[in-house]
This record gives C-alpha cells, sequence and structure tokens, in this order.
C-alpha cells in the first residue's frame, strides 16, 4: 500500500507547508459551507419551528416534502441552480454562475431541508414537555419559536453540524455551479475529483485525508456538544 | 380596555367536556369567589385536572360558559371571542405536578416568565429575585434549574409564579412528586400566597392536604360535582356517600 504512505506523506506535506492554493482550497471550501450552512440556519430554524407548532391543512404533507428533500441529490441541485444561474435563465443578468456565490447557493439549497426538517423534530419533542407551561405564562407564537429554540440549542448544534458535514462533504453542486476554477470556484472535494482524473492519486488522497480529518473533528465537536447537554440538563435524583 | 381590579369571581356553568365524543366532565357549575382557598378533591380520574385546565384556559370547554367577573367566554356553542378569556388569564397563573423548567438557570426561568408577561426588561432582575428570596431559593440563583431537587425545582415553579403577581394560582397536584419535608414547603408557600391575597384553586387527592389547606371543597367523582361545601363541614359532615366513603378510604369505583 505505497499509494497510502505516499497520500499520508502529501497530506502531511501540504498541511505543514501551508502551500498557497492548498489552503485557498480549504479556505475557500470552509467559507462556501459554513456560509451556506448559516443562511440555511437563518431559514431552517424559524420553518421548522413553524412547522412544528402550525396546524394547516396539509401540513402532514408538507412535514414529508421537508422530510423528502433532506435527501435531494447535489447533482439535481446543481444542475437546477446551473440553470437558474446560467446566462439564458432568469436571474442569469446577475453573472453570479462559476462564483463562490452560486456555490454557496446551491448548498444553501442543500442544507435547508435538513437544519429545517430535524428543528421541526426537535421543536416538536420539546412542544409536547413545554406546551402547557408556556401557554399558562401567556406566550405568544413568536415567544413559543424563541423560548422552545433556545432551549433545543444544544440538539440544534448536532443539527448544525449535520448540515456542515451535508454542505462540505457534497461534490455534485459545486461542481455543477461552480465549475472547479483554479483559485476561483476550487473546493477540496472538487480538486479531489480532478487530482483523480488526472491520474494524480496521491495528491487526492492526501486531499481526501484533511477532509475526513475535518469530517471527523466535525463529529467530534457534535459528540461532545451532546455529552454536555445531557449532563446539563440532566435532572438531579430527587431525595 | 383597562384591566379589571379583580378577575374574580370565577362562575362555571353547565361545564362539558369531552374528547372523541368519550364525556369526561357532565354539567359542572359552580362559583369561586375572591379571598378562600378551594380544594377540588376526589379520587384519580374524577376530572380534577380537567376542571383546573378549563378554568385556566388550557382547554376548551365542549359546552358550557367559564365567565371570569363580568366577562364571558363560552364554549363552541357561542361565538364570544377568546379575547375575554385571554385578558382574564394574564392575571392567573399555574404550578403543575411536575414543574416544567427551561434549560436555564433557576433566576433565568423566572425573568422569563417575566418577559412573557411583558414586564420591562429592567425590572426583571430584582422581580425574580425577590421571588427567589420569597421561596428560599437565592442562593441557587444561578444555577441550572433542571439540576435542582424535586422539592426546589416546584419551589421554584411557585417562584415563576409568584413572580408574576396572579389574582388566581392554579395547582394541580402540586406535591404529588414530593416527599414529606418538600410538600410541607411547598404547602408553606402555599399559605404565604393564601396570605397576600392571591386566590388559591388546587386538586389534591390527599385528604390530609385537604385538611390543612382548604377552606372550601369541591368534591368530584368520575365527572361529576358532588358537593361544594365549608372545609369543615366536608370533613365532619359530608352530605353524599361517595363523600362519605372517600373520607373512610373506601375505593370508588
Amino acid at each position: 500500500m505505497g499509494e497510502f504512505g505516499q497520500a499520508l506523506m502529501n497530506a502531511a506535506t501540504l498541511i505543514v507547508s501551508f502551500d498557497g492554493d492548498f489552503l485557498g482550497i480549504v479556505g475557500l471550501s470552509l467559507r462556501v459551507s459554513l456560509s451556506a450552512v448559516l443562511i440555511a440556519c437563518i431559514i431552517g430554524f424559524p420553518l421548522g419551528a413553524l412547522l412544528a407548532l402550525s396546524r394547516f391543512p396539509g401540513r402532514g404533507a408538507a412535514v414529508a416534502v421537508l422530510n423528502a428533500l433532506m435527501g435531494l441529490p447535489p447533482v439535481v441541485v446543481g444542475l437546477i441552480v446551473f440553470l437558474l444561474l446560467s446566462r439564458a435563465g432568469p436571474f442569469g443578468v446577475l453573472g453570479l454562475l462559476f462564483t463562490p456565490t452560486a456555490m454557496i447557493i446551491a448548498q444553501t439549497i442543500l442544507v435547508t431541508p435538513i437544519i429545517a426538517a430535524l428543528t421541526r423534530q426537535t421543536v416538536t419533542d420539546l412542544w409536547a414537555e413545554y406546551g402547557e407551561q408556556l401557554r399558562s405564562l401567556g406566550a405568544t407564537r413568536a415567544d413559543t419559536i424563541a423560548t422552545l429554540l433556545w432551549d433545543g440549542r444544544f440538539s440544534l448544534t448536532t443539527i448544525v453540524l449535520a448540515g456542515f458535514g451535508r454542505a462540505i462533504a457534497e461534490v455534485g453542486a459545486v461542481m455543477i455551479v461552480g465549475g472547479n476554477i483554479d483559485n476561483v470556484t476550487r473546493v477540496m472535494t472538487t480538486a479531489i475529483a480532478l487530482e483523480t482524473s488526472k491520474g494524480d492519486l496521491e495528491m487526492a488522497l492526501g486531499l481526501g485525508i484533511v477532509l475526513l480529518v475535518l469530517a471527523l473533528a466535525v463529529n467530534g465537536v457534535s459528540q461532545a456538544i451532546a455529552a454536555g447537554a445531557s449532563r446539563a440538563s440532566q435532572q438531579a435524583v430527587r431525595a | 380596555m383597562t384591566a379589571p381590579s379583580t378577575i374574580l369571581p370565577l362562575e362555571v356553568t353547565d361545564l362539558v367536556y369531552e374528547i372523541d365524543g368519550k364525556r369526561l366532565l357532565h354539567d359542572i357549575s359552580f362559583r369561586l369567589s375572591i379571598g378562600s382557598r378551594t380544594v377540588l378533591l376526589g379520587p384519580n380520574g374524577a376530572g380534577k385536572s380537567l376542571t383546573l385546565r378549563l378554568c385556566h384556559g388550557l382547554l376548551t370547554p365542549t359546552m358550557g360558559a367559564i365567565r371570569w367577573g363580568s366577562q364571558i367566554s363560552d364554549g363552541k356553542m357561542s361565538g364570544e371571542p377568546a379575547g375575554a378569556l385571554a385578558r382574564a388569564q394574564r392575571h392567573q397563573a399555574m404550578v403543575f405536578q411536575r414543574p416544567v423548567l427551561l434549560r436555564r438557570s433557576a433566576r433565568g426561568n423566572v425573568e422569563h416568565a417575566l418577559k412573557l408577561r411583558r414586564v420591562a426588561r429592567a425590572q426583571r432582575r430584582a422581580r425574580a429575585d425577590l421571588a427567589l428570596a420569597q421561596t428560599g431559593l437565592a442562593a441557587l440563583g444561578d444555577q441550572p434549574a433542571r439540576t435542582l431537587s424535586g422539592g426546589e425545582q416546584q419551589r421554584l415553579a411557585l417562584a415563576r409564579a409568584w413572580a408574576t403577581s396572579p389574582q388566581v394560582l392554579f395547582l394541580d397536584e402540586p406535591t404529588a412528586n414530593l416527599d414529606p419535608a418538600a410538600t410541607r414547603a411547598v404547602e408553606t408557600l402555599i399559605d404565604g400566597f393564601h396570605a397576600a391575597g392571591t386566590k388559591i384553586v388546587m386538586t389534591t387527592h390527599d385528604l390530609g392536604q385537604a385538611q390543612r389547606i382548604a377552606d372550601e371543597i369541591l368534591f368530584l367523582h368520575n365527572g361529576r360535582l358532588l358537593e361544594q361545601t365549608p372545609a369543615d363541614q366536608f370533613f365532619t359532615a359530608p352530605q353524599t356517600r361517595a363523600a362519605q366513603a372517600f373520607i373512610k378510604g373506601e375505593l370508588l369505583w
């Protein structure tokens, strides 16, 4: 397995040498995915909470659709955003195709359903516990959403990380709408795809290892927070 | 529209509550006046908690009327707006069998309730600290509420209710999960509420507790109100056979 050894060396060299191109790629990956997750949270948290607390005809169908959207194929989202942003498309005049902004838009569309669907579930569970008390205190709809989102903050942190994991790892959407342009729209996943097709497997694996480490770090943070939350919210044993 | 000086008396007329066509409360009528401590007494499943929730506005009556002061709120039968009930509800608070505490500090829980009642931010801290002191929790203000003991949690629920200065305090089996010492502490706080002029409306299935607290008993059994009598009279000379059996500790099924 000389390739893996070489790949590990490559990964180490890339990280230690502070290679400008490499850091640019990692930086853009983080910038695009973090921006997408931030926007997805701003939309998804209130949307999920509202869906949890509202009763309207067709609500069950809306929940089913939202849950299904969690599995949106990135290439399909990439294609749709591509069509919308291309010169002939409705938003072509903005000139956003093959820019980081286009990549952020595509990833936002991928991540928002995950954030909204999981938030809905969290808020539904909390409402079952808090509902009567909050109504007794005279909470309005907006009060209730704010209260439940804050009290679900530990679960929501895990949800955010799940969304981030989805964004940082996907290749299909950013490839189509970004175009994998060197120094402009090249991120880790598209760089790996490129190096692999060029035959530079060590480089591809090296980048892959960095991506894996990043994903692992995200998971570790997620678990640490969940563990801390369960300790903090644990009710003391009654005397 | 100005708030009424008092939302009492509470007038409940022919109250019926059904779930899925099953009638759980049958034509309950009573009147609660200012000042006295009213205890809803009865075995499990009598409809005590349902009645309390209907009065507090957490449930909507299937039929019948709940009237606070001069304001009326009817069940589905009439088009009376829910606004009157909501206005009256601002002067009520409720403490549940299992305290529902938010994942924040003890003080944060009280401040949150004040925020929901639209108390100005500048006043919240002082009023919360006062409420915590009143319930013996001053030293625990910064502790996460959910790490408090069961008795402390229920006292915090009372502090939260106290901070909002309710005219009427509903308590649903507030000591059912507590040990004797914690129960005593909660009963002392209820006395304090009463002394401060808050109308107490409480459910319990504990005879001893009813005797310690009640000025007036509403005895419920199988979804019907069987007696509304002054407490001393209820315990010495209960009117109905069911109440006599309940006081003797005999089963009522």
